[in-house]
């Protein structure tokens, strides 16, 4: 079996475990934050276990087979990631995931799940810029758009790309769904609009949103760790310190910072991009 | 394994009430009594609840509202009345639009007493709810089970 099989293999049977491990330290830290005790750390994985256990209730049968296939391409997408392969490739299966679940929020045909789904739209036109300016920052410097061509190189890519990782960082409260970007759905009750894109989900196929969650952080954190891995072989040891203190500055700004409006979350994401993307890759340009 | 009484998370409706039960209720959140502790979360949102909370009497205006959010909320769930006015109508019961305590709309679980109800009893109250829930899984996933033998299977079951 080679390393990519076995990476791949332990993406999809240990990757929830960790993810869910994760959303549980999370959950652990925020209580901590606001001077509560906390839920147990196990949490989420009672919470995905009793939602397997509920009732699942569908408006339209068909927005639980979108959600299924949401999960098919967030394992998917990060596998591909795991297996060292192309970051384009990468990056279009991660939209199409999540069309997969905008799709399903916007069947239900309610008003608040519609509220949630044209939201997550918004943040995915304010974050794909800075995704896809991303892949061409590694491909600039490394000549390469293949993972483990890209993991291979000679310094940490941080070095070549500040500009175009603090953007990334800037979006990655969009994804990971933190405030103050958390627009279409939060994990604080009293800042949301019945409970944004998942309102019409319930049961079973709930869990599956929350499964793929696990999942999605996981590899979100993984394109923290190319920024800052490179041939040495400890370097493995930097790319997860980098995480660990990326996923801690998150949860701060999340417990910081209320919800802004859409308006300042579009505008900003596609400033920072411009700003801190389009002008690394610049002076990338020139320096050559 | 049961895990329902693992997770329970809440959903909270304030009838016509004086908002003092309404405040302990949100006041159990709080670091002091803190019941996410034990997996509690309180949602907004009736398909992801497994708990109604209902406090204050209900009246001719919002008995259809109650009456939503019941039926909204998935299976297995519970009702805890929270407050004499929840349970019977209280000081309001003699008004002329007041129809009395929630069990006049919704089957009501547990009725928890006082005016207003303290946190430590609302805890109290959810935890008994706790073990009803358990009860109705048990009684769900039988029901399931045999609804399934019934049922032949095929490809559009799965979803």
């Amino acid at each position: 079996m080679t390393g990519s099989t076995l990476s791949v293999l332990l993406y999809i049977f240990v990757g929830p475990i960790v993810g869910g491990l994760i959303s549980g330290l999370d959950r652990k830290i925020t209580a901590r934050m606001q001077g509560r005790y906390g839920p147990p750390l196990l949490q989420p994985f009672y919470d995905v276990f009793k939602l397997l256990s509920k009732e699942s209730i569908a408006v339209n049968g068909i927005q639980n087979f979108f959600i299924f296939c949401f999960l098919i391409f967030v394992v998917f997408t990060g596998s591909l990631f795991f297996m060292g392969g192309d970051i384009l490739l990468v990056i279009f299966a991660l939209t199409l995931a999540s069309i997969f679940m905008v799709l399903g929020a916007y069947c239900a045909n309610s008003p608040y799940s519609s509220i949630g789904a044209m939201r997550e739209l918004l943040q995915m036109m304010a974050y794909e810029p800075m995704v896809l300016l991303t892949a061409i920052g590694f491909y600039v410097v490394t000549k390469s758009f293949n993972i483990t061509e890209i993991m291979g190189f000679n310094v940490p890519l941080v070095l070549y790309l500040p500009g175009i990782f603090l953007g990334f960082a800037y979006i990655l409260t969009m994804k990971l769904r933190k405030s103050p970007f958390d627009l279409s759905m939060s994990h604080h009750a009293h800042q949301e609009v019945v409970k944004g894109i998942t309102t019409e989900f319930s049961g079973s196929t709930l869990a599956m949103i929350e499964i793929a969650h696990w999942y999605e952080n996981l590899f979100l954190m993984g394109f923290i760790f190319l920024f800052f891995v490179w041939k040495m072989p400890g370097s493995w040891l930097v790319g997860l310190g980098a995480c660990i203190i990326m996923y801690f500055i998150e949860i701060v700004l999340d417990n910081a910072s209320a919800r802004v409006k859409w308006q300042l979350a579009f505008s900003s994401a596609w400033i920072v991009a411009a700003a801190l993307g389009f002008t690394n890759l610049l002076i990338l340009f020139l320096m050559k | 394994m049961s895990f329902l009484k693992k997770s329970p998370w809440i959903i909270h409706y304030d009838g016509t009430s004086c908002n003092g039960c309404d405040i302990e209720v949100l006041a159990c959140l709080t670091p002091l009594y803190d019941v996410e502790r034990f997996g509690v979360v309180n949602t907004g949102n009736p398909k992801h609840a497994d708990i109604l909370l209902i406090t204050g009497s209900v009246n001719e205006q919002n008995k259809d509202v109650v009456w939503q959010i019941f039926n909204q909320m998935a299976n297995p769930k519970v009702v805890v009345a929270v407050g004499i006015c929840a349970t019977s109508g209280g000081i309001f019961a003699e008004c002329y639009n007041v129809m009395g305590g929630v069990d006049k709309i919704i089957p009501v679980d547990v009725y928890v007493p006082g005016c207003a109800a303290r946190p430590e009893s609302i805890i109290d109250g959810v935890v008994k709810a706790l073990d009803i829930l358990e009860e109705k899984r048990v009684a769900l996933a039988r029901r399931r089970r045999k609804a399934r033998k019934a049922r032949p299977v095929s490809l559009t079951n799965l979803f």
